[in-house]
C-alpha cells in the first residue's frame, strides 16, 4: 500500500470517523482553531468529547502553525461527562 | 493610521455572514465582518438547526418560505464544496389545548395565503407521521413537509466563504467595543485591535446589540434569555419530522447525522447574559421528550449547552435603520428564530443598506415600531 493511502485510513476522531487528512485538510485551508474544527468537521462532539482526538489534533495544529501545544486553546468541555440514558435522566425505572 | 472601511459588520453569525455575502454580491466594495470570537461562537452556533415556514405573522412566514426556497439551492448559490445538510422532514406542531387549536388554524389560513404547503393532521395521521409519537391528550397537529433542519456551522462556513470570495474581509477574534457617531452620523467602530473609519454599521451581534447600540446613545429593546438544549448519541433515522409542542415548550428532532437535537423553552428563565448549561435541563428535558416520544428514552445523551435569544416586545426581529443616525443599520432581535430565516434577511438587508427597493417591504420590523407602540406578536415560537 502506498503511503497516501495509508494517511487516508488514519482515523483520528473515531467517535465521528473522521481521518487525519480531513483535519489536513481544513488546516490546510487555514482553519487552524480547534472551536472551528469542531463545528466543521465534529471531531470532539462524538460520546467521548475529544478524549482521543483532541490531543492528537492540538499536536496537529501545533505542527501547522508552528505554536507550542500548550498555546493552542482547548474547546468547552460539556456535561455530562460520560453518555446517559435519556430515560435515566428521566427519573424511569431505565437503568441498564 | 486608522484603517477604513465601506461596511462594518458586527457580528460574526449567519445573520452577518449573509448579509456580508448579499452586499458583496451586489458589488459593494471594502466590507469588514468583524467577529468577537469565531464565526458561530453566538447564537448561530447554539440553535437547534431547525429550519421552518410555519409561523403565525404573514412577515414571519414570508421571511421564512423565502429563506427556505434559498436553502434548497444554498450549496449551489454560494459554490459550497461541502454540504449544509439541508433536510426536509417537516414540522409537525402538536396542540394540546383548544386556543392552540384555534391559533393553529388561524395560522394555516396565512400561511395558505401564501403558498405554504401545510395542513391541519389529526392524532391519528401524526401518528402516521411520527410512529412512536404518544398522542395521549393530543388534540390535533398541523404538518409541513417543507419544513426541516440545515446545519448552522456549515451554513454560516459557505456564507463566509462566498462573501471572502467577494473580497470581503472576515476578523475573527476581533471586539467591537464601541460604535463612533457624530453629528448624527456614524462615523467608525472602536475594536479590540484598534479604529475602523466608515461611514455604516451593520449591527447583528445577537443580544450583544444592546450594549453596542447604548455606546451612542441607542436603547435597543433586547432581552437576552438563556435557552439549553442536548444532543444523542446518533441512531438509524427513525424520525422524519422535527416535533414541536408550544404546550411543553420543546421541540426535537433528528438530524441528518442521525442524533436527536432537542431544546426547551423555560418562561422563568432570568433575563440575563447566562450560557451555563444547568442540570435541570436535562431532567426536565427527559422527561418532557420521553413523555411525548417515548422510544427516546434508550438513547443516550452526548452533550448538551445553552445559547442566548435576543428577544423583543414582539419576539420579532429588528431590520433597517435607525432614523436620525445615518449609515446606522440593524438586524437584530431575532427571538429564537434567526438562523431559519437568515438567507433572506441578508438579502433584504443588502437591499436596504444600498438603498434599493427590498424585495418585499420591512417596514414593519422598523426599530420605530416599538415607540409607536406597532408591535406584531409572534405567536408560534418556543
Amino acid at each position: 500500500m502506498c503511503e497516501a493511502n495509508q494517511k487516508d485510513l488514519t482515523i483520528i476522531c473515531r467517535c465521528e470517523d473522521i481521518t487525519v487528512d480531513e483535519v489536513r485538510a481544513y488546516i490546510e485551508q487555514g482553519v487552524t482553531d480547534l472551536e472551528q474544527l469542531k463545528r466543521l468537521l465534529r471531531v470532539g462532539m462524538g460520546p467521548c468529547q475529544g478524549r482521543t482526538c483532541t490531543p492528537l489534533i492540538v499536536n496537529e495544529l501545533a505542527r501547522a502553525t508552528g505554536r507550542p501545544v500548550r498555546e493552542i486553546p482547548l474547546t468547552v468541555f460539556r456535561q455530562p461527562t460520560t453518555p446517559v440514558k435519556l430515560g435515566v435522566l428521566a427519573g424511569g425505572t431505565d437503568h441498564e | 493610521m486608522n484603517r477604513t472601511a465601506d461596511y462594518v459588520i458586527v457580528g460574526g453569525g449567519v445573520i452577518g455572514c449573509s448579509i456580508a455575502y448579499n452586499l458583496a454580491k451586489k458589488g459593494a466594495k471594502n466590507i469588514v465582518l468583524i467577529e468577537k470570537k469565531y464565526l458561530t461562537s453566538g447564537a448561530t452556533g447554539r440553535c437547534g438547526a431547525g429550519v421552518r415556514m410555519q409561523f403565525g405573522t404573514e412577515t414571519n412566514c414570508l421571511l421564512a418560505k423565502n429563506s427556505i426556497e434559498m436553502f434548497e439551492h444554498l450549496e449551489e448559490e454560494l459554490d459550497y464544496p461541502g454540504s449544509i445538510e439541508f433536510k426536509q422532514g417537516g414540522y409537525l406542531l402538536l396542540a394540546y389545548t383548544e386556543k392552540m387549536v384555534e391559533q393553529f388554524h388561524k395560522n394555516l389560513g396565512v400561511q395558505h395565503k401564501l403558498g405554504i404547503p401545510s395542513r391541519w393532521v389529526t392524532p391519528e395521521e401524526a401518528k402516521e407521521i411520527v410512529p412512536h409519537l404518544n398522542t395521549q391528550g393530543l388534540l390535533g397537529a398541523t404538518f409541513c413537509g417543507k419544513d426541516g433542519h440545515c446545519n448552522p456551522f456549515k451554513t454560516t462556513d459557505a456564507y463566509a466563504r462566498a462573501a471572502q470570495h467577494l473580497g470581503v474581509e472576515i476578523m475573527t477574534y476581533t471586539e467591537v467595543t464601541r460604535l463612533l457617531a457624530r453629528d448624527g452620523k456614524i462615523t467608525g467602530v472602536e475594536t479590540s485591535k484598534g479604529i475602523i473609519e466608515t461611514p455604516a454599521v451593520v449591527l447583528c451581534a445577537g443580544a450583544y446589540s444592546r450594549d453596542l447600540a447604548a455606546t451612542i446613545g441607542i436603547d435597543l429593546p433586547l432581552t437576552p434569555e438563556r435557552h439549553q438544549i442536548l444532543v444523542t448519541e446518533p441512531v438509524e433515522m427513525m424520525q422524519g419530522p422535527m416535533v414541536m409542542s408550544f404546550y411543553h415548550g420543546l421541540y426535537c428532532q433528528q438530524v441528518p447525522h442521525g442524533s436527536f437535537i432537542m431544546g426547551l423553552g423555560d418562561p422563568n428563565e432570568p433575563k440575563e447574559y447566562n450560557q451555563n448549561s444547568s442540570w435541570q435541563f436535562l431532567h426536565e428535558m427527559a422527561a418532557k421528550a420521553t413523555f411525548i416520544l417515548p422510544p427516546l428514552a434508550n438513547l443516550r445523551v452526548v452533550r448538551q449547552w445553552a445559547g442566548l435569544y435576543d428577544l423583543t416586545p414582539d419576539r420579532q426581529q429588528i431590520l433597517g435603520s435607525v432614523p436620525g443616525i445615518e449609515g446606522f443599520h440593524l438586524a437584530a432581535g431575532f427571538s429564537g428564530h434567526g438562523f431559519m430565516i437568515a438567507p433572506m434577511t441578508g438579502k433584504l438587508m443588502a437591499e436596504h443598506i444600498l438603498g434599493e427597493e427590498t424585495s418585499f417591504p420591512i417596514s414593519m420590523f422598523d426599530f420605530t415600531r416599538f415607540e409607536r407602540g406597532d408591535l406584531y406578536v409572534e405567536p408560534s415560537v418556543v
